[in-house]
């Protein structure tokens, strides 16, 4: 039986889905780095005063105000793309992960089968080999149908475990 | 300089220190509850103390961060300048050089000016605190609410008055105690 949360609602867009999620669970600090795949979320999380969206000039800033606002007791989520995501190893190894922060991201998977750039395509390798190094929860997105299961409970899983987590 | 800072702070201003002199010398100047101190990271002082501030806005909150940390994230200044927290300062220790390192040069004794840098960033209310006394002036300006503020301070290359401890995870814990954040119940959730 498919519980009812799960089941995608057939007049929402993705990113609307991503957007009622995040704010089901309280998460209302967005800080993101553009990307081209996330831009119709970015946009509407802009648009919505339910949410706080910063826009730094690079990931691990992003990170740090993330973590700040956890300890702050706000909730946040950083977005980004998969070259971003590659300048935050030290990052995560030094605050998120040693300090139990359950700190939220959301990577838009560039360089992937279909993205024909090369200097996306060989920094998307590493991705999962350093969220699998550092032990981080991660989960791939791959049908419209999961996006509602998986940010959801990615998030409460994060929260219950105080543990980083991220969803591609 | 945190012997300067810490007697002003009346009760539960939270302070982010950064790696290195920062956080150590907040450490040796007194240790409080409302203080984090960051294991590594470096540059992400501020950007962790935005995050603070933003998640309490009636609470001051102040960020030291090293001249070589800072030069590693100066788009975080840009950030602050953007975002305009009445509740934040950011206080940098400039001595020039990457202390705990090994003194080597930092592009801060080659000409780089970090208060110049903040006012480019768009950080209207910034300064060199020219001694003690205005040091002070400018905490108290802080303390009124009157931020986002950026404070310079040149800082000796002596060594660290005193070392951290190394639980990122208590330093953590005890930091949210003091702001009266319970982790898990940070936020109300629909717990279906």
């Amino acid at each position: 039986m498919v519980p009812e949360d799960t089941a995608a609602r057939a007049d929402e867009s993705w990113d609307e889905t991503v957007a009622r999620v995040l704010k089901v669970n309280a998460i209302r600090l967005i800080t993101y780095v553009p990307d081209r795949a996330l831009a119709p979320l970015i946009a509407r999380l802009h648009a919505d005063d339910y949410f706080t969206v910063i826009a730094p000039a690079r990931e691990e800033e992003a990170v740090g105000i993330v973590a700040g606002a956890y300890m702050g007791g706000l909730r946040g989520i950083v977005l980004m793309q998969t070259s971003g995501f590659a300048t935050l190893p030290n990052v995560l190894a030094s605050l998120a992960l040693p300090g139990q922060i359950p700190l939220l991201m959301m990577i838009s998977e560039r360089g992937t089968l279909g993205d024909f750039q090369l200097g996306q395509a060989m920094v998307c390798r590493i991705m999962r080999p350093v969220l699998e190094t550092l032990g981080i929860e991660h989960h791939v997105i791959a049908r419209r149908e999961d996006v509602e299961f998986i940010v959801d409970r990615m998030i409460k899983q994060a929260y219950a475990t105080q543990a980083a987590a991220e969803a591609a | 300089m945190p012997l300067r800072l810490q007697p002003k702070l009346r009760d539960d201003e939270a302070v982010v220190g950064g790696i290195g002199n920062t956080h150590f010398d907040l450490w040796a100047s007194g240790q409080r509850p409302q203080n984090y101190y960051m294991l590594g990271s470096m540059g992400l002082a501020a950007p962790i103390a935005l995050g603070v501030a933003l998640a309490q806005p009636a609470r001051r909150v102040f960020a030291l961060e090293g001249d070589g940390s800072l030069l590693m994230q100066l788009g975080a200044l840009g950030t602050i300048a953007a975002v305009r927290p009445k509740n934040l300062a950011v206080i940098v220790f400039d001595n020039g050089l990457y202390q705990i390192t090994g003194a080597q040069p930092a592009l801060t004794a080659k000409g780089v000016d970090l208060v110049a840098m903040a006012r480019g960033a768009g950080l209207a209310h910034c300064a060199w605190a020219t001694d003690e006394a205005h040091f002070e002036a400018l905490i108290d300006t802080a303390l009124a609410g009157a931020g986002p503020l950026f404070i310079g301070t040149r800082t000796d290359n002596q060594p660290p008055a005193g070392v951290t401890e190394r639980d990122a995870a208590r330093i953590r814990i005890r930091f949210m105690d003091s702001l009266q954040v319970a982790p898990r119940a940070s936020a109300q959730t629909d717990e279906r």
